[in-house]
């Protein structure tokens, strides 16, 4: 049996990064607001403090912070001619689980896309004409411009206090940024982390080839800082123990060292944790969200009902309750028809790893997203009308980690186990370094989501069911970047590389990135998007759908930063427009 | 004539005898003295006994662990039956200035009585008037829960006529009148000495330590005197009254039974009253003298230099700067250099959260100790941020540590 409860304004599903700044958003607006969030209550001196955080076999090998494939998985299929199997271990991506989801686990590389990036479609045509993209690729426009979104990507850089250089401060070009970035209202909020050798010596080499490196942003604090919600962080201590883990020193950006401090001060708002919502329940005219159903962890099922619903899990999970809730057209690959699981994208990946002599980079002197970085060849920052893709991605020495188990490189054709792994590990430990790319992934009409015919959860829903492959466009695209990565690499002196372009088919199981995107996406056109340009449902105006679900294609660069500005930019829509005439936003 | 004679003798009769027993000195009507009442309420902190953790304001029934037993704080809202809406305001004025209950019984002194007899029969007739206009809540409490031979109230007598001298606050001549508001806050409402002044056996004030640091509930209420290394000499007034207001400042973080007192009174405090305690706080002589520094080659000092590294330094910074209003100071602190090292190695063992204030809301933590290092660790490593960046304060033992684990093991949860 459900029971119904009180109805309040708003109900959130998921607790991460857009809950928590949309919680915060409304909380402060005045409205009730309930988050539904199917993990468990996660906070830093207890759930990661110092004392363990950096246990490598717990959190990185054995997925801690992550969601349990028992509990909720997806099907996984490369073409549409296979039969989809579910996944039973994470491999490629990693879904966040709990309160804070991928903010607590994430590198921090907070990033905003190009200008051109929002315009994709429209951008490359005008420069090459129709004939560039390949036939079924199925890029578009965002619906939103850089400008617009400028804003918001200040709001959320200076909530995590990102420590970063501008490279472009209202257009005028500053030196030591990246100068293809769009043009920014002010400085990064703190200034960056300090370079260690590798990047240091990787800036050096770009620099000399005419490029133009400049540090990462990074949501590792350079220095303790107190945000606009008055909640302080910690300077970041490099220990390298960033992405899959928890910061347990404060200095990580995140729901818990950002927002949850002041939210839980507010006694509008309401978590309940370990709570799994199942479906967005419809009225009968199917245009309006009714509220949500849940389970809590005894199996007692809750109808929450809520004026306002806002979708926040992760972006696969966003799809997936469409899909379970019958909100919008499913999309068919055959037709191109239907909306809600169209245009899935990932991120493409690359690396060079390089084996020196007589350098030592202390790789343990670390922090998810210290490292320096070109943009030249990112988006359309350089003519691709002779090189047969479209695309492109920044590159650099991002100086992660140099974790034991994970973080162990020798050059290739040395045996993988035995006394000569073990001399060639011990030898290359402190002087070998890796680079990378990170590239593009853009949309096709053969990469979506629907519902698996066959697998369902434990829940008796049917498993999402993800179809996706590399297409040439970013296999190219990824050899390419790789081998200008490869030449700066070069000139830093080692003795032996190896490139690693990212090659196809696409694995589910090789852990790459988790930046899954798509699948919900916004733009001008009901018949081509699944939200308008404020995130809003085109099919029940009181549903927002956040993240990176909301991508037509996923850009170079890590998209928590563009999901962190579009929560803010939804966030303002919805207090100073939605709550004082609540509707569509946008007529269609 | 004869009649307007009969009407003065009657005006005058009901000037004696009438209106003015008809209108109470507290007076609910007035709203001035209501919002001066719940200010003296909150400076006096009456809800950090009389409130229990999600009970009904002023409810009461939390219990104060006492070195002599359990006594548990009344219900002090106006319910007639089981609070005090039907005392007088003589009755009130009574119990909170010179100890006397309601039927004339003499009140345990974990009821601040011997600081609020500072205040003027006004002020407790403002608190009596504000709690007159709190919820009344039907909630019998049987205060005394202690054991015999403590629970003979008739032994309080003596303890008055040794340690309790009723009367009001006199300001000291001579002395500016922003250090006799602070002296007056202290000494009077504030009852900073029921906890930071050491008791002595029968649990008077030793009056020759005044708010020289005092243990209580498993924590040492540290220092307040002008002292520098162990007092509040090396803090600025601005200091002080950051650290009242927020429960953070750019040396420490309030934690322990102190966040209460910021939570539920000085945070709420006015500025210029928080800049008079720290004036009075800041002018008090200090007298302690330090003790000889311990010895770098000391094995405990190598020993905590190595795991103060692996352990503290990350938060706390390799020079035990830390981070203003976020990880606590060591180099220079007087809560580091305590005489009583009690909070050090509760909290090294225990962990701790700091206090959140609309100011401050971060309320960072330190994660719990307890599980990973021993006591010969602990003992060690608090040793040496005791001695370190030119810190000096007594070594901490082994056995030290291992007689706090086992009274925190003990300590209801």
């Amino acid at each position: 049996m459900t029971r119904k409860l009180p109805p309040v304004d708003a109900v959130i599903v998921g607790l991460g990064w857009t809950g928590s700044i949309l919680a915060e958003a409304l909380t402060r607006a005045g409205l009730n607001v309930v988050a539904i969030e199917r993990g468990p209550w996660r906070d830093t001196s207890t759930d990661f403090p110092t004392t363990y955080a950096q246990d490598e076999l717990r959190y990185r090998i054995r997925h801690e912070l992550f969601l349990r494939p028992a509990q909720e998985t997806m099907t996984f299929r490369n073409k549409t001619s296979e039969t989809a199997l579910p996944i039973r271990h994470w491999g490629s991506f990693m879904p966040p689980n709990g309160v804070g989801g991928g903010g607590v686990h994430w590198n921090a590389e907070t990033w905003r896309f190009l200008p051109s990036d929002f315009r994709l479609k429209t951008h490359l045509t005008e420069r090459y004409g129709n004939s560039i993209l390949p036939p079924d690729m199925t890029i578009q426009d965002w619906g939103i411009t850089f400008d617009e979104l400028e804003p918001y990507y200040d709001r959320f850089e200076y909530l995590c206090g990102t420590s970063g250089k501008a490279g472009n401060l209202k257009g005028a070009k500053q030196a030591n940024g990246n100068p293809w970035e769009g043009p920014r209202s002010r400085d990064y909020p703190n200034p960056p982390q300090r370079q260690p050798y590798g990047p240091t010596l990787f800036a050096e080499a770009a620099k000399e080839m005419g490029y133009s490196p400049f540090p990462q942003p990074s949501g590792n604090l350079s220095q303790a800082y107190t945000n606009p919600l008055g909640v302080t962080l910690g300077p970041c201590t490099y220990c390298g123990f960033c992405e899959w883990f928890g910061c347990g020193n404060y200095s990580k950006a995140s729901p818990q060292t950002t927002i949850l401090p002041v939210l839980l001060r507010r006694t509008n708002f309401e978590a309940r944790t370990l709570c799994e919502v199942l479906r967005i329940d419809l009225d009968g005219s199917g245009k309006r969200a009714r509220g949500v159903t849940y389970a809590d962890s005894s199996g007692e099922m809750f109808e929450q009902p809520a004026e306002l619903v806002l979708l926040c899990a992760f972006q696969l999970f966003n799809v997936h309750l469409l899909l379970l809730s019958g909100i919008g057209k499913p999309y068919d690959p055959n037709t191109g028809e239907g909306i809600i699981g169209k245009n899935y994208s990932y991120q493409v990946t690359s690396s060079v790893d390089a084996y020196f002599d007589q350098k030592n980079f202390n790789p343990f002197v670390a922090s998810g997203s210290i490292g320096m970085c070109i943009d030249e060849f990112n988006g359309d920052n350089f003519d691709h009308s002779k090189l047969g893709f479209v695309g492109g991605g920044y590159m650099g020495a991002v100086q992660t980690n140099g974790r034991p188990l994970e973080t162990v490189r020798v050059p290739k054709g040395t045996p993988q186990w035995g006394a000569a792994w073990k001399q060639a590990a011990a030898k290359y430990y402190l002087s070998s370094y890796q680079a990378v790319t990170h590239g593009s992934c853009y949309s096709y009409r053969d990469a979506y989501c629907d519902l698996d015919p066959i697998y369902t959860d434990s829940f008796g829903r049917k498993l999402m069911r993800i179809t996706f492959d590399f297409h040439q466009n970013e296999l190219k695209m990824s050899e390419y970047l790789t081998d200008r990565l490869a030449e700066i690499v070069q000139k830093m002196g080692p003795h032996h590389i190896d490139k690693k372009p990212r090659t196809g088919p696409y694995t589910i199981t090789d852990y790459q990135t988790t930046h899954t995107c798509g699948g919900a996406i916004m733009g001008t056109d009901p018949t081509t998007s699944a939200l308008n340009r404020y995130l809003q449902s085109w099919d029940v105006s009181n549903l927002f759908v956040m993240g990176a679900t909301a991508f037509p294609q996923n850009a170079g660069y890590n998209p928590t930063g563009t999901v962190g500005a579009l929560a803010f930019w939804s966030a303002d829509t919805i207090v100073n427009r939605y709550l004082k005439d609540p509707g569509p936003l946008v007529r269609s | 004539m004869q009649r307007s004679a009969l009407v003065c003798i009657l005006l005058l009769f009901l000037l004696l005898f009438g209106i003015g027993r008809a209108r109470p000195d507290s007076d609910r009507q007035d709203y001035q003295q209501i919002a001066n009442g719940r200010y003296l309420a909150t400076l006096g902190d009456c809800t950090g006994c009389h409130t229990e953790p999600g009970g009904k304001p002023y409810a009461g029934g939390l219990a104060l662990a006492t070195p002599f037993g359990k006594i548990l704080a009344p219900n002090i809202t106006p319910d007639r039956e089981t609070g005090i809406g039907a005392w007088s305001d003589d009755d009130f004025v009574n119990a909170l200035l010179n100890g006397t209950g309601h039927g004339g019984e003499r009140l345990y002194p974990a009821m601040p009585y011997p600081f609020y007899t500072k205040m003027s029969r006004n002020e407790a007739l403002a608190i009596r008037a504000y709690l007159n206009t709190v919820e009344p809540v039907q909630h019998e409490v049987h205060s005394n829960q202690l054991p015999f031979p403590f629970n003979i109230r008739a032994g309080l007598l003596a303890w008055d006529w040794l340690f309790f001298t009723p009367g009001r606050f006199e300001p000291a001549a001579g002395q500016s009148a922003e250090w006799n508001r602070g002296a007056y806050l202290v000494q009077g409402p504030g009852h900073c000495g029921a906890c930071h002044t050491k008791k002595n056996f029968l649990g008077g004030d030793e009056t020759s330590r005044a708010l020289q640091g005092g243990v209580l509930q498993g924590w040492f209420a540290p220092n307040l005197t002008g002292d520098p290394r162990v007092g509040l000499g090396g803090w600025s007034v601005d200091d002080i009254v950051t650290y009242l207001k927020t429960g953070h400042n750019r040396i420490t973080a309030a934690t322990g039974p102190m966040s209460e007192v910021v939570v539920d009174s000085t945070s709420h405090a006015l500025d210029a009253d928080l800049r008079a305690i720290a004036v009075y706080l800041k002018s008090l002589p200090e007298r302690e003298e330090a003790p000889k520094s311990v010895a770098d080659s000391h094995p405990s000092m190598r020993a905590g230099n190595a795991i103060f590294a692996d352990q503290c330094a990350a938060c706390h910074a390799p020079t035990g700067e830390g981070i203003a209003n976020m990880f606590p100071a060591l180099k220079g602190s007087s809560a580091i250099q305590s005489a009583d090292p009690t909070n050090l190695i509760r909290i090294v063992l225990q962990g701790a959260r700091s206090v959140a204030t609309d100011a401050a809301p971060t309320a960072p933590a330190m994660p719990a100790f307890d599980w990973k290092l021993s006591d010969a660790e602990i003992a060690a490593v608090v040793t040496y941020i005791r001695n370190n960046w030119g810190n000096t304060a007594d070594p901490v033992s082994e056995s030290d540590v291992r007689r706090q684990r086992s009274a925190l093991a003990e300590e209801e949860p």
